[in-house]
């Protein structure tokens, strides 16, 4: 490889963008060049810096309120709540009282919670929204919802299965505080949520795709989950079944 | 409780805002280096974010942020083309700096030896940004302070991979020699 051409892939080498074969030679080039090597350096060392530094820009209030002004009202808050109470009369009170929150699922009202569970997903990959408690430890994670959430959703360490555990976090659906599990795999977030159900018979899998991410929902052992991320539905897939061994096995 | 009438629309924009709203800095910060101006950018971000809404229906699938992004360029393009008295040269657009970055062309003869790069801040990181020539600004902005990868940046500006990483390299070359030129500079 010459020197003009391992310049344009060493940038390559440093994004991560090059297959095992090409980042071998690039890699072979530079331990022979120390001039490539000086650069490869310089060019770390300068990505470091730019990724330390805020680049960023925030929108201005008021650019965020004439942007809001212009698209046409919604006037949709007042719709009704989907994932209900756990039941009628004084076991509400009694479960309110303790912040119990259980879910009632209507099928026509799917569609609404998955649009909901896009838009938790969403929110939650704005900077600083993704845990509420950051650690790759499910001995860490499971304890912080005590007392948080009526539910202890259950929480594994997928890591040794390719998925990273990276958090919890308490995120609102349909109006209702729910957990979130938050795995990540290479840089794809997967954020599972977990509601319990009134329905407890298990309900087998399925795959659907809403605004580009891809859902995967299902019910076992009392809880509804929804497992959302931008990841192919194929890995979505495997998330989810490595997920429910894990359960099974643990 | 009150109950709305089964309108397409409320249910629609909702879903746009849920969908868009979240990458409003994003959208803006692109703008902001895209036109460098703060006043232009916001009406960019506004108008971009009024033809997404327009073409929401056929938004479909692709990830939300470089969709918005490839809108938010047409904008800006749009942008450049009325500011008809403003040079179109790749090179003297960085205008007030143009001192101290004048060796950029000269980027891959220079310094062959490690330089260990100083430390810069935000601001004065932003202005190097901000002096690189397009379309190399564009893609330095997408690849490092939006994350993208080379094939969503490739869809963003309609060129093909390989264009991304030549222009990736150069504006990463002409960082760098700025950058060191100021450290000349200020010894």
């Amino acid at each position: 490889m010459t020197c003009d051409e391992a310049e344009i892939l060493l940038h390559a080498l440093l994004d991560g963008e090059l297959d095992a074969g090409h980042a071998r030679e690039v890699e072979e080039h530079i331990a022979g060049c120390p001039r490539c090597a000086a650069l490869l350096k310089d060019y770390r060392a300068m990505g470091q810096a730019m990724a330390d530094s805020d680049l960023h820009f925030t929108a201005p209030a008021h650019l965020r309120q004439r942007v809001e002004a212009a698209l046409p009202s919604t006037h949709t808050p007042s719709r009704r709540a989907v994932l209900k109470g756990f039941a009628m009369g004084s076991a509400v009170s009694a479960l309110a009282a303790t912040g119990v929150v259980a879910i009632v699922l209507r099928r026509a009202d799917e569609q609404r919670i998955m649009s909901d569970v896009v838009s938790a997903h969403l929110r939650s990959l704005q900077a600083g929204h993704l845990t509420d408690v950051l650690s790759t430890d499910q001995h860490t994670v499971k304890p912080w919802f005590n007392g948080r959430l009526d539910v202890a959703p259950p929480v594994v360490d997928l890591t040794a299965q390719g998925f990273t555990l990276i958090g919890g976090r308490l995120d609102t659906i349909d109006g209702r505080a729910i957990g979130a599990i938050v795995y990540r795999r290479r840089t794809h977030v997967i954020n599972l949520f977990v509601a319990q159900t009134a329905n407890v018979e298990p309900r087998t899998a399925t795959i659907e795709t809403v605004q580009g991410f891809n859902i995967r929902r299902w019910s076992a052992r009392g809880l509804s989950y929804w497992a959302v991320s931008d990841l192919s539905a194929d890995e979505l897939a495997d998330f989810g079944n490595k997920f429910e061994t894990a359960m099974r096995v643990g | 409780m009150p109950s709305h009438a089964p309108d397409e629309d409320p249910e629609r924009t909702r879903r746009f805002r849920d969908a868009a709203l979240p990458y409003l800095d994003d959208v803006y910060t692109l703008a902001r280096y895209l036109l460098r101006d703060q006043s232009d950018a916001e009406d960019a971000v506004q108008e971009c974010y009024l033809r997404a809404l327009k073409h929401f229906d056929s938004y479909r699938g692709a990830a939300m942020k470089p969709w918005l992004f490839s809108i938010l360029r047409n904008v800006c393009h749009a942008e450049f083309a009325r500011r008809v008295n403003s040079p179109v040269s790749t090179i003297d657009d960085s205008a007030g700096q143009a001192d101290d970055v004048a060796p950029i062309w000269h980027e891959t003869q220079a310094s062959p030896e490690a330089q260990l790069l100083q430390r810069r801040d935000a601001t004065a990181i932003r202005r190097l940004v901000d002096a690189l020539a397009e379309p190399f600004r564009e893609t330095l902005v997408l690849r490092e302070i939006q994350n993208l990868s080379y094939r969503e940046i490739a869809e963003i500006v309609g060129a093909p991979v390989g264009t991304v990483m030549s222009r990736l390299a150069r504006a990463r070359a002409m960082l760098r020699a700025a950058w060191m030129a100021e450290e000349e500079h200020s010894k």
